[in-house]
């Protein structure tokens, strides 16, 4: 076991690595991308364009600027943004990390609560009206791209219904610090919390019933029926535990990546100043230091969530241990 | 699991006209190939007959976008219309129009006449918001079909590669996957589009302009590889360890035909399955980049290119928001119902949710 967790590990800051590697040569190796004319603007003279890049070092070779960031950003800590000449790189996102981790886990408690409940009704009343109108709307859902449902829900929340007595409560775009004033803080999540579980809720429910119903198969049920347990109780105990690991994978997954800033476009609409919209940004502008930042940021939590998910599997499976 | 249709029961056995294939008698069974049977399968359910009608007509529809600019707007949706007048109920009516809200400063475009000029009103603008709803529905779906043949593609060979070769090949394979996977797709999305759109490249005798379509493709083709690759690589795999793959090997076939006659035929199943799936995340993925303005570019439109320009009228003119919203909701809704048909057709022992 210790073997696999230190395997594990290792793997894990290889593809961080990796992943560094792959942003920055997306960002200074690719032909088509000159960082040093990004940042002297359209138009400037060759001379300008010249003079930036000596003083951001852009003219030493690649593998060097590749080092000196990393030692920036790991090690002495003091990386400076591109666009914003004095910004820190590590205490921007410190900032920006709070707002994405409340819109994320507000949601996800959400999703995971919707899910697992829409799953269980749609497969314990199977092809009936509960179900088809569950899965039905759980296709929709899924069909929807979640900006425009955050706008819909802006028009209807901020607009058309703001004056009636069912929205007067929901505050302006943006986010409230939670220290603040925590019912601030609330009700400036609520819409931006549905929106972004909205999906996944229809996703989750889905998989769930299919995992439920396909479980409903085994000789393990067929024995608790047998034996006389009540229904309720072999659907709960044993069909939904035993079909809600994928969901687990799926969770952990999804929850690292929308931590890691890719819940962007709910942050985009909602005006929350998180670390998606952060990175959204800082690539907008070619921001090379926050961009990797970010996106090491981003993947550490990915990565994490795998891993996380992997040791969790082999908790549940003791035969995936083998492999 | 939905109605599973398997090919089964759509055999010609009760076919009320004899086909050929009946004619010539006992091949009429061996004459059904697999395809044929997917077809029968996908025929005998209604909801993909009704899915795959409806996704057609939309795809007719935006085809047949040009005459609908020139006939029935009679504006060109690609070129402002600021000064525009149109004559609604013998009156005429300057598209955009003096706000009349606030201090009534500014202009706001008209609304949607529910006439054959403006049906769905203007864009900030003054165009045709119909009829570049048409010219957008277009891009939107080349660009999703191309970059799902591209993505299917690339996986297959990726996959195949991996899974088949084995050995370091396979490891170098693996861990690329792993790490593109573990990069937020709409990140590295954004990160490709920001590095390549906007300019213009030249491959020898190719040129691509910045605003082509092209670049969207490539990078919505892309990103998706891996989700695709994994599943292919994992059945190839298991079909090397299968039994007619290891008869094939001791009767002494060569190994480009194994792949050729073997493998090929069996992942394709893998990849057509994918097809709806993927080319309903593309479509959404397109509106998501052209949302962010790193996707289409101006002055080509696209249902996410149409969103970006509704944001602003969000609360004036939302009809220029809900209209692309929904026309994205419907065609993923009706491809995906088509895929999962598809997947029960092809694959009746899966079922996999998603």
């Amino acid at each position: 076991m210790l073997a696999i967790v230190l395997g594990r590990l290792m793997r894990m800051v290889v593809v961080m690595f990796g992943i560094s590697v792959i942003t920055f040569a997306i960002f200074f190796a690719t032909p088509a991308s000159d960082p040093a004319a990004r940042i002297a603007g359209r138009n400037a003279a060759p001379e300008t364009v010249e003079a930036v890049r000596k003083d951001f070092g852009l003219d030493r070779p690649l593998p060097v600027q590749y080092v000196l960031m990393m030692k920036r950003l790991f090690v002495t800590r003091d990386l400076t943004s591109f666009a914003n000449r004095g910004q820190k790189i590590i205490p921007a996102i410190v900032n920006a990390a709070p707002a994405t981790l409340s819109l994320v886990t507000g949601a996800a408690i959400l999703w995971m609560l919707g899910g697992t409940l829409a799953g269980i009704v749609a497969a314990a009343t199977r092809d009936r009206w509960p179900d088809k109108l569950l899965m039905g709307l759980s296709m929709a859902a899924v069909a929807m791209p979640v900006f425009w449902v955050g706008e819909m829900v802006n028009l209807v929340t901020q607009s058309r219904f703001h004056d009636t007595w069912a929205f007067s409560w929901v505050p302006p775009l943006g986010y409230a610090p939670l220290g603040a004033d925590p019912v601030l803080w609330f009700r400036s999540l609520v819409f931006p919390w549905i929106t972004l579980a909205f999906l996944n809720i229809g996703l989750y429910g889905r998989v769930l019933r299919t995992g439920i119903i396909e479980t409903y198969q085994e000789d393990f049920i067929r024995t608790a029926r047998a034996k006389g347990l009540p229904a309720r109780k072999v659907m709960l105990k044993h069909a939904t535990r035993s079909a809600i690991i994928p969901i687990v994978i799926m969770f952990g997954m999804d929850f690292g990546v929308l931590v890691g800033g890719a819940a962007v476009l709910t942050e985009v609409v909602f005006g929350i100043n998180g670390v998606g919209r952060l990175t959204y940004q800082a690539l907008k502008v070619l921001d090379l230091p926050m961009i990797m930042a970010t996106v090491l940021y981003a993947s550490f939590f990915v990565v994490i969530a795998n891993a996380v998910v992997d040791m969790l599997c082999l908790l549940i499976d003791p035969r995936m241990r083998q492999a | 699991m939905g109605p599973v249709t398997g090919g089964m029961s759509a055999l010609p056995t009760d076919d009320k006209a004899p086909s050929p294939a009946a004619i010539a008698g006992e091949g009429a069974w061996v004459s059904r190939g697999p395809w044929r049977r997917v077809l029968d399968g996908l025929l005998a359910s209604p909801t993909a007959v009704i899915s795959g009608l409806l996704l057609l007509l939309i795809v007719v529809a935006t085809l047949l976008a040009p005459a609908y600019a020139a006939r029935v707007a009679g504006s060109d949706p690609f070129r402002s219309g600021l000064s525009a007048r149109i004559e609604i109920d013998g009156e005429r009516v300057p598209v955009m129009q003096q706000s009349t809200e606030g201090l009534g400063l500014g202009v706001t475009p008209i609304g949607p006449t529910w006439r054959a000029q403006y049906f769905l009103g203007a864009d900030t603008q003054g165009r045709d918001v119909a009829a570049r709803m048409l010219y957008g529905g277009r891009n939107s779906l080349l660009i999703a079909g191309a970059s799902t043949l591209l993505c299917l593609a690339l996986a297959a060979v990726v996959g195949i590669v991996a899974g088949y070769v084995g050995g370091r090949v396979d490891s170098v394979l693996s861990n690329l996957i792993d790490m593109i996977w573990a990069f937020p797709v709409y990140l590295l999305a954004i990160s490709l589009s920001i590095v390549m759109i906007g300019k213009s490249y030249r491959f020898g005798p190719f040129e691509i302009a910045s605003d082509s379509l092209i670049v969207p493709i490539l990078i919505i083709g892309i990103v998706y590889v891996p989700y695709v690759a994994r599943p292919v690589r994992g059945r190839v795999l298991a079909l090397n360890q299968s039994e007619f793959i290891m008869a094939a090997r001791g009767l002494g076939v060569r190994r480009g035909r194994i792949l050729m006659r073997h493998i090929l035929p069996n992942v394709a199943t893998t990849l057509i399955v994918f097809a709806p799936m993927l080319m309903a995340l593309n479509i959404v993925t397109e509106s998501s980049l052209s949302f962010l303005s790193v996707g289409v570019q101006p002055p080509n439109a696209s249902w996410g290119t149409i969103l970006q320009d509704g944001q602003g009228l969000l609360y004036s003119r939302p009809m220029v928001s809900m209209a692309p919203g929904l026309a994205i909701m419907v065609t993923v809704l009706l491809l995906n119902l088509f895929g999962d048909v598809l997947r029960d057709v092809l694959d009746p022992k899966s079922a996999r949710g998603r």
